[in-house]
């Protein structure tokens, strides 16, 4: 960068002011420079270089390969197995075509020996295998997706419907207020373990509470299919005060005279609702959403904590960040690691971008 | 003529009165019910941390096996062994789960004086720079001042997650002070990561630049020069968003867990959530001391936070004004 050297003059009135704003603003400017930019430029560079937190072997710059290994999806069409006697396609007990193990045709072609299985799909009459070469990767991305499609309405609408329960004229509200909000001051890896110890399936409460009315019992965090939904409960009851809290101070600034004039045309409680407090509340949930989906996507300590950091079982809670500090810290593959990070800061990007696209609409 | 008024009258009177009846019954039936529901998720809420405290006062064996009864909810065989059991080694011990309190089994004062040690200083650091540097964007003539403005704004979006791995292999480089190299378990790679921040910043840059220029002008004119402005007049008028940044930065740090985890090993420097993160792991799991650590680490927080309330949910709101 040419560093270009002002003409000198005479010294000005706010000279002295220049060099005060610049000393003032010189600490948070470097440790912002050190601490956020600087690394976040790193990550790109690390991204394609093969680097390890410490290495007895220089670090060598390997161009594309740290994002081949991770993205790398190949499709495979299936040919069911045929007897070798007929030619017939062979069927196993109840009628299925039997296809070839997916360990015998990723091991066939030394580039995908060490692809993992993602799915089996049959497309046109024809199945076909999906593997990935970093499977665990897709699975987080897919999770977190799901993760943030389910928490980013419900809280939202949870938080809303707290909200305008709170924001009524009656007694008592600063008290529900205050124990709505309680479970935000607690510290996520602290909930999170209190958590674990109410989801065990043999012991734990919340099987106890959900016998009372004939529920369950479920195997929560041990079983795939609810894994993630353990998570987003806990998630849910930890967080959802802070958007209530949002919420209430914008139903605070809608003037009570709009539901005045809502009452006069004779629109009942559902009425004032749709056309009054949702479009009053429009930016605040803009804002809401935006802001959930993003700590959505950084889904980390809960799963961390209560999977002991495995993700499992069978990555069924794997998430982006998850991946990343399994990568990047506990398998020390910084290179790698900052190829996720450069992904993970691609999407949240998106996220952002889409949320500018949506507020200046509003402005327009 | 007038009988008939008066029939009517008091037809009216019967209907008001049946009307006000029906008021009075849909009005108890609606709070009953709005009450009964926000009682409800007064107990979603809380229950956890009512099993929590409670079961950090029952014996070991009574933690899992209560859970399946009312009990789970009553503090009975009330102990502190989960606590603190100081002679648990000696053979007269009332203590009867044998490995101690997690004042025993961990160093908790050390852990809670790095948890309020490392908080602290981030907040009251973070409060210190970044007030400066919003006071220097919002009122001082800064070369390229909408160059950097628009810089923090977009880091605002940046999450710290993204740089996490790149800046382990920085601090491990990083010298110190006194000579070592690498930053790695210690107190100051907790807190110089997140001193400055671009959100915090750009608060007090909304607030400052509501702030009339009249006072500046009005002091400046009395020859008080720019930091002396920000010092006296700004700062005591700027109270509010003070407390709100604290707050702010106070909730995002207390809990933090991935930087403390890749940067810390054993007990000296470690906070409270990465400490309950190594006892949980540890065997034998006993459910008692760990409740009776998430008590500790939870408890003082929630009174802190009852008796701040109003400044806590006033703070998050001011939080999401200006999305």
């Amino acid at each position: 960068m040419a560093v270009t050297t002002p003409p000198r003059r005479k010294p000005s009135l706010y000279d002295g002011e220049r060099r005060l704003a610049l000393l003032m603003l010189s600490p948070a400017a470097l440790l912002l420079l050190c601490f956020l930019l600087i690394p976040f430029f790193m990550a790109f560079g690390l991204s394609l270089t093969n680097q390890r937190l410490i290495s007895p072997n220089p670090t060598e710059i390997i161009g594309l390969g740290n994002y081949r290994e991770l993205l790398d999806v190949r499709f495979f069409p299936l040919a069911p197995r045929l007897d070798p006697d007929t030619n017939a396609p062979l069927r196993d007990a109840e009628g299925n075509l039997v296809y070839p193990a997916v360990r015998e045709i990723l091991r066939a072609d030394p580039e995908t020996r060490f692809f993992r299985e993602l799915a089996q799909i049959d497309l046109f009459g024809t199945r076909y295998l999906i593997a990935a070469s970093d499977a665990t990767f897709w699975r987080a991305l897919a999770n977190t997706f799901m993760f943030a499609l389910i928490v980013v309405p419900l809280q939202t609408a949870f938080a809303l419907m707290l909200a305008m329960l709170v924001n009524q004229k009656l007694r008592g509200m600063n008290f529900f207020r205050t124990v709505y909000f309680s479970p935000v001051v607690t510290t996520m890896a602290i909930v999170s373990v209190l958590w674990f110890f109410m989801y065990n399936p043999d012991f734990g409460l919340i099987n106890s509470l959900l016998g009372v009315v004939g529920l369950g019992p479920f195997r929560w965090l041990e079983d795939p299919r609810s894994a993630l939904f353990s998570i987003i409960i806990l998630s849910i009851w930890q967080g959802v005060g802070f958007q209530m809290v949002i919420f209430l101070a914008g139903l605070q600034e809608i003037p009570q005279e709009l539901y005045e004039a809502a009452q006069i045309d004779g629109a009942g409680r559902w009425r004032q609702f749709t056309n009054v407090t949702l479009p009053s509340l429009r930016n605040t949930t803009i804002f809401v959403v935006i802001s959930t989906t993003i700590l959505a996507f950084k889904l980390f300590v809960q799963v961390d904590v209560m999977t002991f950091g495995t993700g499992g079982p069978f990555d069924s809670t794997a998430t982006t960040i998850l991946h990343l500090v399994n990568q990047g810290y506990r398998q020390q593959r910084v290179g790698y690691a900052s190829a996720i990070s450069v992904i993970f800061v691609l999407i949240v990007l998106v996220i952002s971008v889409l949320q500018r696209r949506v507020l200046t609409n509003r402005e327009v | 003529m007038s009988s008939i008024s008066q029939t009517v009258g008091a037809e009216e009177r019967r209907a008001a009165q049946a009307r006000a009846r029906g008021y009075r019954l849909r009005r108890t039936l609606f709070l009953t019910l709005n009450y009964g529901f926000m009682l409800f998720l007064v107990g979603f809420f809380v229950f956890p941390v009512v099993i929590m405290v409670v079961s950090s006062l029952k014996p070991e064996r009574l933690v899992s096996s209560d859970m399946r009864t009312i009990y789970a909810f009553i503090p009975r065989e009330a102990t502190l062994e989960n606590y603190t059991c100081p002679d648990y080694q000696s053979p007269e011990t009332k203590c009867v789960d044998g490995a101690g309190g997690v004042f025993e089994r961990l160093p908790m004062p050390r852990l809670f004086f790095n948890s309020v040690f490392v908080t602290s200083s981030i907040v009251l650091l973070g409060l210190f720079v970044n007030s400066m540097a919003a006071y220097a964007l919002a009122r001082l003539r800064l070369p390229g001042r909408g160059i950097v403005l628009t810089l923090v704004i977009l880091l605002i979006i940046v999450p710290f997650e993204s740089v996490a791995v790149p800046l382990l292999l920085l601090v491990n480089e990083l010298p110190w002070i006194d000579g070592t190299i690498s930053w790695l378990n210690s107190y100051h790679v907790q807190i110089f990561p997140f001193a400055a921040d671009a959100f915090s910043i750009f608060l007090f840059y909304q607030f400052f630049l509501n702030i009339p220029r009249d006072f500046d002008e009005a002091a400046r004119v009395d020859g008080a020069g720019g930091f002396l402005i920000y010092r006296r007049i700004i700062v005591p008028l700027a109270r509010p968003v003070f407390a709100t940044v604290a707050i702010l930065q106070f909730l995002a740090h207390w809990g933090s867990f991935l930087w403390p985890l890749m940067t810390t090993r054993g007990f000296e420097f470690t906070t409270l959530p990465v400490a309950m993160n190594v006892f949980f792991g540890q065997a034998p799991r006993q459910w008692g001391d760990v409740m009776a650590f998430a008590s500790l680490a939870t408890v003082p927080v929630l009174v802190v936070f009852l008796l701040f309330q109003r400044w806590f949910v006033q703070s998050v709101s001011a939080s999401g004004v200006k999305g």
